[in-house]
């Protein structure tokens, strides 16, 4: 007993081997069993081309994405202990939250990541373009991508709105008066003024694409319950959803693209 | 010699002397892509940037901590745009000399075990990340400004970075072009790109000279027009979205002289010198038969090139015009930039009546 290492005797207890069913990951039969058997590394296969694991090929890039879209998923959380989006409460709320949290860097933590985000997901875009790995028979996952991309900065632009202050809501002003330029379904779009029969207009201030996506004709309080459900609930899920789609994907597909 | 950088950085010049340095860089890409090119690249541009740095108006508008992701972004994007021509280089060599692309080597075949070797590569890249973000999040703050106020707009009012290149679109279209049709080419041309390249090379590996045209289109438009749209949004614009150079000031009281003139009094007024027709379709009419032209003659046109002849027969009639007419969307936009500096043209169609310019 006494030449086993401390770790070894933390290995043979029993509460160890109740979370980890396998020896050292020193051998084939544990280095498969380890990944096969953890429900996060699984998203891995347990063997891969050599091309594929190195960082001069992937860059990174997609891993990188999704673990700063968990990293975002985490520090969101804890804001949204100290958020109120109402037009009374959120900028105090985001104030309070620099003043009275004590090593408070979960918002600057929450909004680079953001950026940050944005700016991963284009350069792994680029890279999987490069590498040509949108070809048969990865076409899918690259569709898949490109919304997630969207996805992405929509997510951004989004929580922009959230701090209440003026950089918030006037970049969501400029962003969302494109809106109502949208040919046919906003008030000031080509095509728009068509839709009229008789003294009754179809497309107005009133419905169009712009007051659907603010609750209202300018950036007010509707907008930012609106905004701040679409941040914090509806994308994410969304976004979840088809990051999963996609990873499943680039295993049925053969793995992370190699010469064929 | 710092006024002579604020003037080449206006548009009207950095425009074409980044398209003229993008196409030396995909016409030299070999010559680019050796690490010599790198070491000196890098070596030039550190006292570059130290001496752009030490100008008090440059630092101020680099530092604005909501600018950081931008600087972040050029550093990663010109090293991972010489990475990438490094090993297209390095591959096209090797395809000319007859032998295999590197990743196709059977060292790189082989197949490895996830763990340690992409497990021990991923939990470096999250620490370090991780570190990364903590040390961006103890130096920069993130901003907040005064509470909103309806009544009161700041200027400039600036959309987020990313969406700066659609913003800068707004001073060459109109929002319904700049704000939703163009974006909305762009992702559904994103989403088309592997059904209209049916080129079976280069999948899988770095390589330029097997998919030239595929590199080069998708490079102009992610480079030049997306990247180069959002340095100048962000770093040379202020308030009334007027230019002004790296080492300016922003000082409110630059006034420019505004004197864009639509095609349509060009043609009556200008050049047939009669007034203008009052029925608005006739009064448009160039402007129409010019955009309609320019969709449907120029994919007949392009069938008469080399290049056109040989992608026809390789994808077909469908494939072919979604690309043609994806490309040509793609450059209407330095097509108007060019008219506006040319002949300071403002609308090609301009009947705001229906709001409806172009
Ligand atoms: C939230 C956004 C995204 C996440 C989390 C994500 C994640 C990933 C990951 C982890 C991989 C494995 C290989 C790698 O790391 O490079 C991957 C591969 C891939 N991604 Fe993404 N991705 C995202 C967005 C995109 C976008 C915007 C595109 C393209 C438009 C895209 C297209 C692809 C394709 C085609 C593959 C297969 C690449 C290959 O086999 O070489 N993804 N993605």
């Amino acid at each position: 007993m006494s030449e086993k290492g401390l770790a070894q005797k933390v290995r043979e207890t029993q509460v160890w081997k109740s979370i980890f069913r396998h020896g050292p990951p020193d051998n084939a039969r544990n280095r498969a069993s380890v990944v096969a058997g953890n429900v996060f590394l699984h998203l891995h296969p347990i063997k891969l081309k050599k091309s594929g694991v190195q960082l001069g090929y992937t860059w990174c890039m997609g891993g990188l994405t999704f673990f700063i879209f968990l990293a975002l998923t985490v520090t969101g959380l804890l804001l949204m202990f100290y958020y109120r989006p109402t037009a009374e409460y959120a900028y105090n709320d985001i104030i309070a939250l620099k003043e009275h949290v004590p090593l408070g860097i979960m918002r600057e933590i929450h909004r680079w990541g953001a950026h940050a985000m944005v700016i991963t997901v284009w350069l792994h875009m680029f890279r999987v373009f490069m590498t040509g790995s949108y070809k048969p028979p990865r076409e899918f996952n690259w569709g898949i991508g490109v919304i997630l991309l969207v996805l992405t900065l929509l997510l951004s632009f989004t929580g922009y709105l959230l701090p209440w202050d003026q950089l918030a809501i006037w970049a969501i002003t400029v962003g969302s008066n494109m809106a109502k330029a949208t040919p046919f379904m906003g008030h000031g779009g080509p095509g728009a003024a068509l839709a009229q029969i008789g003294d009754f207009v179809m497309v107005s201030d009133k419905n169009d694409v712009r007051f659907q996506l603010l609750a209202g004709r300018f950036v007010g309080e509707p907008a930012l319950l609106r905004f701040y459900i679409l941040h914090c609930v509806f994308i994410p899920l969304v976004v979840g959803v088809l990051i999963a789609i996609h990873f499943w994907r680039v295993r049925k597909d053969g793995g992370i693209s190699a010469p064929l | 010699m710092r006024e002579l950088i604020n003037w080449l950085a206006e548009p009207i010049r950095s425009f074409p002397i980044f398209t003229f340095l993008f196409f030396m860089m995909m016409r030299y890409y070999k010559v680019v892509g050796t690490k010599k090119f790198g070491y000196w690249g890098l070596a030039i541009s550190i006292p570059v940037v130290a001496w752009f740095c030490a100008d008090p108006n440059f630092l101020a508008i680099i530092l604005w901590p909501d600018n950081i992701p931008i600087n972040i972004i050029i550093i990663m994007l010109t090293f991972l745009t010489w990475l990438s021509l490094y090993k297209c280089a390095e591959n096209d060599k090797r395809i000319e000399a007859g032998e295999c692309p590197i990743e196709a080597l059977p060292e790189n075949r082989e197949k490895v075990w996830a763990w340690p070797n992409l497990v021990y590569t991923e939990l470096f890249v999250i620490i370090a990340t991780t570190i990364f973000l903590v040390v961006w999040a103890i130096i920069f703050k993130a901003p907040l400004e005064e509470p909103a106020n309806v009544t009161w707009a700041p200027n400039p009012a600036k959309a987020p970075w990313y969406f700066l290149g659609l913003q800068e679109m707004l001073v060459y279209f109109d929002p319904w072009m700049a704000g939703v049709v163009l974006p909305g080419v762009i992702v559904v041309g994103l989403i088309a790109i592997p059904f209209i390249d049916t080129n079976p090379k280069g999948n899988g590996y770095y390589t330029f000279a097997e998919r030239p045209l595929a590199i080069t289109s998708f490079l102009f438009g992610w480079l030049v027009l997306w990247i180069y749209l959002i340095i100048v949004g962000t770093f040379l614009r202020g308030p009334n979205w007027t230019f002004y150079g790296p080492f300016e000031y922003w000082d409110f009281h630059k006034v420019v002289a505004d004197y864009n003139v639509n095609l349509s009094e060009y043609v009556w007024i200008k050049i047939l010198n009669v007034p203008m027709p009052k029925n608005l379709v006739l009064r448009e009419i160039f402007g129409i038969i010019g955009t309609v032209a320019y969709l449907t003659v120029l994919p007949f046109l392009s069938l008469k090139t080399k290049i056109g002849k040989e992608l026809y027969a390789k994808s077909g009639t469908i494939r072919y015009y979604i690309f043609v007419f994806l490309f040509i969307i793609m450059m209407s936009l330095p097509i108007k930039m060019v008219l506006r500096w040319l002949i300071n043209l403002k609308y090609i169609v301009a009947l705001p009546e229906w709001e409806l310019n172009l």
